[in-house]
């Protein structure tokens, strides 16, 4: 589902309990993790669930959590513990050198700027990657920490709120995404 | 081909700092000084330090993906090469002229990336740098922190991207990873209802593009000493225009001016593009260095993008654009400007011309039609040039009997500039760094130089923990000496 409207007020059209990112590459080798789990959320279009995929981050995607309860990322990552970690986000204004590819924290943060008051409760999924060439397939590795990511992913969407999905966070162990 | 700062001397024996990669700009860019014990450059370079294999990627597939395909070499330009791949096989399926409608929903797509990708970059890339200082403290110097000092600086930027985002969603069909050309045309028309929806906001588009420009304009005036000499070195200049001279960032032909402003190259048709421009490699980087055929490696290099293109073509065939590139002109006093600080006013004039197109082509009735497709006698070559967002972007494929990719060639625009970048490196890096402590202040300069071009270094890749800045030094035996890194 797309919202349709250019959006130059900063608001969405229609009701969207759920607004899910997906990001990366799909020629990029691992980078397709995102892309590959949205695909599969595609043909499922659950109800109420906004899908936006894109390469990577950017600014005007804090627009996209305007009007939403909940917000879900959906990254590939390099260190990230296997086979994927699924944390709560915090908004950061964040020390990040790069202005191209945002984190998702950093996508929280704008909207907070922009709109005055905090961004809904968002997660990350982000599914362990180790190899990014151009041209290359899913590595064997990172096929196994797909299907992992898809069962958990299943199971957050049978109750997608905040309170529920704080029950299917995998610890504090993994690093921050300052230091990943 | 020899340059100063480009080979040191006794190399082995110098000190080695790295910043690497390059921040915020796309990819993996690295630049190597080498110091002598006192503290001198003596070795500048920007490095590409990954194989791209664009064209390994394309070689092999049947034609009519390649447009499609070739989206994914780029993360913050798909448009371009989208187009440009799309034009380039136009002749193969013998659509040597393509039907109005397809003509224009084709430019509207491509203002809309250029819309887009100009406000991502000076909103979001440069104005950190400009709006703070490049020595401010880097927990300042991002988007966040000018959105917290200028709010509605960072709003318009926001929005102003998400329009461009719009146009393209809606002339592409998707928002990322669209298929709205094809080898022959396009295979989708806008709706009235799109075609409304993007009205409703064209106007203050214009506006808000308007600002953009005065405000770009106004940084460098009130800081003309350093915009005008900061990285300064002087080149061609190299870029489409159209066959009476207007500036066009969709087609047209090739023109080269020297540094002086005289245009030594004119007329250049695309498909001739190779009898010109020819590419150099180097063993330090990945990436060539184009130059023009005749003129030499040493004096044939280029600089592309919007500060060549502004000032290489006689008008812009906008009023209000045309209006502030006179402006700009004038504050050249008879010269080509070639500071690279002056990339920033040059991309709001352009950004401002993409506004008033889109705008101009919103009320054509041919974006309505349904006459999308053309044909004819089949080809099996193509060559297709668009001014992309950072500068000319050259494809060229062969196509054969079994309608597989037999060859592919692309000159992206960052490789074009690679030389030019790597000046600006040297000028900065002999200007600002060398005998002084190397700061993180410092060391943003050369990154402030390099963004100038707003370079794609290694495109289309995002994963969380890919892009860190690390700073290394070596010592003249090879051995670290120090490391920092932030960010991810």
């Amino acid at each position: 589902m797309e919202r349709s409207s250019t959006g130059l007020n900063g608001e969405a059209e229609g009701p969207v309990r759920l607004v899910i990112f997906a990001v990366g590459n799909p020629s990029r080798g691992d980078d397709a993790l995102g892309p590959m789990l949205m695909e599969e959320l595609e043909c499922q279009a659950p109800p109420g669930v906004e899908l936006v995929s894109d390469f990577q981050l950017q600014p005007e995607h804090a627009l996209d959590l305007y009007g939403c309860a909940l917000a879900l990322f959906i990254d590939a990552g390099t260190g990230t513990p296997a086979p994927f970690e699924f944390r709560e986000l915090t908004a950061a204004a964040g020390h990040s050198v790069s202005s191209h590819a945002f984190t998702p924290s950093e996508v929280l943060q704008v909207y907070a700027t922009l709109h005055g008051h905090p961004a809904p409760p968002a997660f990350l999924l982000c599914v362990r990657g180790d190899h990014f060439a151009l041209g290359e397939s899913l590595s064997p590795g990172a096929q196994e920490h797909l299907e992992a990511a898809r069962r958990h992913l299943q199971a957050c969407l049978v109750e997608p709120t905040a309170e529920r999905w704080r029950h299917h966070l995998t610890g504090a162990q993994g690093p921050t995404e300052a230091q990943r | 081909m020899s340059f100063e700062l480009e080979t040191a001397a006794n190399r082995e024996n110098l000190r080695r700092v790295a910043i690497d990669p390059v921040s915020r700009v796309e990819g993996h860019g690295k630049v190597t000084l080498l110091l002598d014990d006192a503290g001198h450059v003596k070795e500048a370079r920007l490095h590409i330090v990954e194989f791209r294999g664009f064209e390994k990627f394309i070689q092999g597939r049947p034609y009519w993906e390649v447009p499609v395909m070739v989206q994914r070499l780029c993360g913050i330009c798909p448009v371009s090469h989208h187009l440009a791949a799309a034009k380039a096989l136009d002749p193969v399926v013998g659509a040597l002229t393509v039907t109005p409608t397809a003509d224009k929903l084709r430019r509207l797509m491509h203002y809309g990336q250029i819309l887009q990708s100009h406000a991502l970059h000076f909103f979001h890339l440069a104005s950190p740098d400009l709006l703070f200082g490049f020595e401010s403290p880097v927990q300042q110097r991002n988007i966040v922190g000018v959105a917290g000092a200028w709010p509605e600086v960072a709003k318009k930027g926001v929005l102003l991207r998400k329009f461009g985002q719009e146009v393209i969603r809606i002339t592409t069909g998707k928002r990322v990873h669209g298929t709205g050309a094809v080898p022959g045309g396009v295979n989708r028309s806008l709706s009235a209802t799109e075609r409304d929806s993007l009205l409703a906001d064209a106007d203050r588009v214009i506006e808000w593009s308007r600002e953009a420009v005065h405000l770009a304009r106004q940084l460098h005036e009130t800081n003309a000493a350093l915009y005008d000499d900061f990285g300064l070195f002087r080149s061609h200049l190299l870029s489409l225009v159209r066959a009476d001279g207007a500036l066009d960032l969709y087609d047209g032909h090739l023109r080269l001016r020297d540094a002086r402003g005289q245009i030594v190259r004119d007329a250049i048709p695309c498909a001739d593009y190779d009898q010109h421009i020819v590419e150099e490699v180097k063993s330090w980087s990945y990436m060539k260095f184009p130059f023009i055929k005749d003129l030499g490696p040493a004096r044939g290099w280029y600089k592309v993008g919007p500060l060549a293109r502004v000032q290489n073509c006689d008008f812009i065939p906008s009023p209000l654009a045309e209006v502030e590139r006179q402006d700009f002109i004038a504050r050249g006093e008879g010269e080509p400007i070639h500071a690279p600080l002056a990339y920033h006013w040059a991309r709001m004039i352009e950004m401002l011309h993409a506004a008033e197109i889109i705008r101009e082509l919103l009320d054509d009735p041919d974006l309505l039609s349904d006459q999308r497709m053309a044909d004819g006698p089949r080809g099996r070559e193509g060559v297709g040039i668009i001014e992309a967002p950072r500068g000319t972007l050259i494809h060229h494929y062969r196509v054969g009997e079994d309608d597989l990719v037999s060859y592919c060639n692309l000159i992206v625009s960052t490789t074009h500039n690679n030389q030019a970048m790597n000046e600006a490196v040297r000028q900065v890096a002999r200007r600002y760094l060398d005998g002084r402590q190397l700061t993180e202040g410092l060391l943003n300069h050369i990154e402030v130089a390099i963004r100038a071009f707003d370079p794609c270094l290694s495109c289309a890749t995002h994963a969380l923990g890919k892009m860190p800045l690390v700073v290394e030094l070596h010592g003249p035996d090879g051995a670290q000496l120090d490391r920092a890194e932030r960010g991810g």
